[in-house]
């Protein structure tokens, strides 16, 4: 079989599905956010985990997981969404662990954060980086 | 998608006192973004669970809030203490203002 | 998964085609449904596939987190659709104030009934789908309209009833009044469709293991059909995976539920015959 030059980079170019989240003109920064989740109080890096996989297949259901022993609260970005805020978590009472998973949009390769706030009133945070693939396939 | 939201809840029908239990929690429901447009080319409006608690026996085990990053079908797993017999109960809150919930008994023997 | 390869196709490196990009092997990996029943995922190809040896299941070429989420009812998104056609199914519809539950008790007992799926009907006189059975019980006996090929209702009762054969083995006659359309379909499968002139063969016999840009290439296999997109976050059936796969050949695609489709449906199915019903099944 032979594919000519031509026709793969007509593939190339050509079959590329982009998730399309336009910008909002609202949209909070992630700095923003952070500084309204933390009061502007400082932000210690390790101390949690954050688990997303190194590739998503699909940005569309990206799954991920926060395990922040000791605390009270939790805020989760995706710093390279139009709109970075995903959620906040918050662990009551009867919480078995400190520990979630869901599952996110990602609109392109980038970093997702967790911010958790500790029961202590200190801020922790973890970051990974995900890469989002764009299928050749649209179907 | 309001009348389409169908909650489905896992958790252990017994426990041990004071044993830490895994919850898995899905929805139907479409998290409309705000962000997409339709086929006329207007945007569709934002249309979300924006809040999702879990309480055993009236004491809260989590609380959280959904922006429209949370993906389609909205999926929570997480752990709680069960510190006595009593009952789970789960409430989504969408932005139409419509609340869906569920309850699970557990059997602590 | 091995990162690197992602990168097989993107950009110059495809100008090279096929031939230079990296392969990545269908996953070694083991599907056990619910912790409970061992799916056949891998096997021998049967004797009238000349391009294969080996059958893999469209999962083998998913990855880690995407595998897994098939792997729990709770887990999968897809199983939503199959139950809430199970409310469907015990509801009355038509004029005939019949549900399908009136007839065939619980949807259990439609165990096996995908993994022949489709077949030739004597009474029809022609090849039948899954969706040409339910459609038929909805307006011969039912009195109730019938459903639109990929209607949200049509796809969720075809995720119910192929949820219920699922760790059984497909197995598609292609003989006696089957034949025809089995040589049809055939004949369909090695044709090239469109401006970039692929056939099915080309990605999916020829190339399954290797990168188009980032999507790694599966057999094509529909034992795992409707399956949820992860970029529809919805089931799709398999006619629909159909016209996209030939809308990206940049052809005049086939309608969902034509005769071509219909016969296309029955040689790829016995492609896959010997591999267990999955759907429905998650995939990207």
């Amino acid at each position: 079989m032979t594919f000519s030059r031509r026709d793969m980079m007509i593939v190339s170019a050509g079959a590329g599905l982009a998730l399309v989240l336009p910008s909002g003109a609202m949209a909070a920064t992630t700095d923003e956010l952070v500084a309204a989740f933390t009061g502007g109080a400082a932000v210690a890096d390790g101390g949690i985990t954050l688990t997303a996989p190194e590739i998503a297949e699909n940005g569309n259901t990206v799954p991920v997981t926060v395990d922040a022993p000791g605390a009270s609260e939790v805020l989760l970005l995706a710093t390279g969404n139009p709109n970075a805020d995903v959620a906040i978590i918050k662990f009551g009472p009867l919480a078995g662990s400190f520990a979630a998973s869901t599952r996110i949009r990602l609109a392109k390769t980038q970093d997702v954060m967790a911010v958790a706030k500790m029961a202590d009133g200190s801020f922790a945070q973890a970051k990974s980086t995900v890469k989002v693939t764009i299928g050749g396939c649209g179907g | 998608m309001a009348q389409d939201a169908k909650p489905r809840v896992k958790v252990p029908k017994t426990a041990a006192a004071g044993e830490v239990i895994t919850i898995k929690t899905l929805i139907s429901h479409v998290m409309e973004s705000g962000q997409r447009k339709g086929s006329d080319g207007n945007l569709i409006p934002r249309s979300i669970i924006n809040r999702f608690t879990c309480d055993f026996n009236g004491e809260n085990v989590i609380d959280v809030t959904l922006e429209p990053a949370i993906s389609t079908n909205p999926y929570f797993e997480f752990d709680a203490k069960v510190p006595a017999s009593g009952e789970f109960k789960f409430t989504w809150y969408d932005d139409d203002g419509s609340v869906y919930e569920d309850t699970k008994a557990i059997t602590v023997g | 998964m091995k990162t690197k390869n992602i990168l097989g196709l993107v950009g110059l490196t495809a100008g090279l085609g096929f031939g230079a990009v990296s392969f990545a092997d269908p996953a070694d990996d083991k599907l056990v449904l619910n912790g409970d029943v061992e799916m056949v995922t891998m096997t021998t190809a049967p004797d009238y596939i000349d391009g294969l040896s080996e059958l893999y299941s469209g999962w083998h070429f998913r990855e880690d987190d995407t595998r897994a989420m098939q792997a729990d009812d709770f887990d999968n998104p897809g199983y939503l659709g199959a139950e809430a056609a199970r409310d469907a199914w015990a509801t009355e519809d038509g004029s005939e104030g019949k549900a399908c539950a009136s007839c065939h008790n619980e949807p259990e007992s439609m165990a096996g009934v995908r993994t022949q799926m489709p077949k030739y009907s004597e009474a029809k006189g022609t090849m039948m789908t899954l969706e040409m059975y339910i459609n038929e019980c909805r307006t011969e006996r039912m009195g109730a309209e019938a459903w639109g090929w990929d209607d949200a209702a049509m796809v969720n009762m075809t995720a119910l009833i192929s949820s219920v054969s699922r760790g059984m083995p497909m197995s598609v006659a292609i003989d006696g009044p089957a034949a025809p359309y089995w040589e049809q379909g055939k004949e369909m499968y090695y044709t090239r469709y469109g401006q970039l002139e692929l056939s099915c063969a080309n990605c999916h016999e020829d190339n399954y293991g290797n990168f188009i840009r980032a999507d790694h290439l599966s057999q094509g296999q529909i034992n795992g059909f409707p399956v949820y997109r992860l970029k529809d976050a919805k089931l799709s059936s398999i006619h629909n995976r159909f016209k996209g796969c030939v809308r990206d050949t940049r052809a005049e695609t086939f309608k969902p539920g034509s005769p071509e489709f219909i016969a296309l449906e029955l040689y790829v199915a016995s492609r896959g015959n010997g591999l267990s019903v999955e759907g429905p099944s998650v995939r990207n």
